[in-house]
């Protein structure tokens, strides 16, 4: 028995395989409960698989060997989104101030909130830092928190946590802050959870996926001018 | 579909030569993305049906996309753990405001501006 699963562990075709069936799974479960936040198919299938690696031993790098098929095509998804962008493209030039306005006070509250809420409960300065671009898409996440002196493995994780913690309120904040417009919900997904948040916003209208990605794009250059030069005027 | 895959990867592949050569802190997709749309409204030509169904098919399945990196969560995990409650407040608190204050501007400004330009 052992020889052969070491054998067809090693394969990365098994962890491809194990993915798309524990994400269509997931999605089935979603849609089956009647799409409640709580079982976000990201969030149920990354307990699934953490669970399936470790109850057979496998190690992450192991697993990203066959995953890492289906991680690539996250670049050409990037870049499609400029198909939906360029379908609202007329919506957008109607509304480009406000649009500029709330990118600029998205940003700004990410950032002090993030840091304001970890210094109030009494973090160090460089978990601070970490958790500071929290809402931006992983890679220049990453790329802020090793410029401003952050933990940079660890932001990657944040920021993915972020992104599933993001779909799981949404309809809470939504309600909260009366924000009923496809639109407004799109951008205020991408802005506060970047891609998984836009990949939620794909799930409500094809404009929200739209505006979801422009907001993701917009929070991430912003922040990546705006950060640095908040931690060189604060000073830490 | 394999000339759309072919016009994504294209224009990642710009993208990233561009980030790379200027060393830009944005990642090479992004860049991507912003050329494509570029492109894209200045041709005039709309979406080609084959990059629209390669584009669509990436989209509607964009959540799955991130697992792989999801469950690198796991490496981290007795950090996690052992922070859980730094991480889980900032988090939660973080992104519902972040989520709730764009939201917001954006409605109310929506209603005005367009009020505005109406009148």
């Amino acid at each position: 028995m052992t020889p052969f699963w070491v054998y067809f562990a090693a394969r990365p075709l098994l962890w491809i395989v194990l993915t798309l069936v524990v994400f269509i799974f997931a999605r089935w479960l979603h849609k089956r409960l009647g799409g409640l936040s709580v079982f976000h198919p990201v969030l149920i299938s990354i307990l699934v698989l953490v669970a399936l690696l470790s109850l057979t031993g496998t190690d992450y790098d192991t697993y990203f060997e066959g995953a890492q098929f289906i991680h690539f095509l996250l670049g050409p998804a990037t870049v499609a989104l400029a198909v939906p962008l360029c379908d609202y493209f007329d919506r957008l030039r109607q509304i480009w101030l406000p649009v500029l306005v709330a990118s600029l006070c998205g940003v700004i509250t990410a950032i002090i909130s993030a840091s304001g809420i970890a210094w109030l409960l009494g973090a160090g300065d460089k978990t601070i830092l970490t958790l500071a671009p929290k809402s931006v898409t992983s890679p220049i996440a990453i790329g802020i928190v090793e410029k401003i002196g952050g933990y940079p493995s660890m932001a990657a994780g944040l920021v993915l946590m972020t992104g599933i913690l993001g779909c799981v309120l949404a309809p809470f904040v939504f309600r909260l802050f009366r924000i009923e417009d496809d639109v407004a919900r799109g951008f205020a997904l991408g802005m506060s959870a970047h891609g998984i948040g836009t990949a939620y916003a794909f799930g409500i209208s094809a404009a929200a996926g739209a505006f979801g990605g422009l907001a993701m794009g917009i929070a991430g250059l912003l922040t990546s001018f705006l950060l640095p030069l908040l931690v060189s005027l604060f000073g830490f | 579909m394999l000339v759309g895959l072919l016009i994504l990867l294209g224009f990642q592949l710009a993208g990233e030569l561009f980030v790379v050569s200027l060393s830009l802190p944005v990642p090479g997709p992004v860049m991507g993305m912003l050329f494509m749309a570029v492109f894209l409204l200045v041709a005039k030509r709309g979406v080609s049906e084959y990059l629209r169904q390669v584009a669509d098919t990436l989209l509607s399945n964009l959540a799955l996309l991130f697992v792989p990196a999801g469950v690198g969560l796991m490496v981290h995990l007795d950090l996690m753990v052992r922070e859980w409650f730094v991480f889980g407040v900032t988090l939660v608190f973080s992104t519902a405001i972040t989520m709730g204050v764009t939201g917001w501007v954006l409605v109310r400004l929506m209603r005005r501006f367009e009020r505005g330009r109406g009148e």
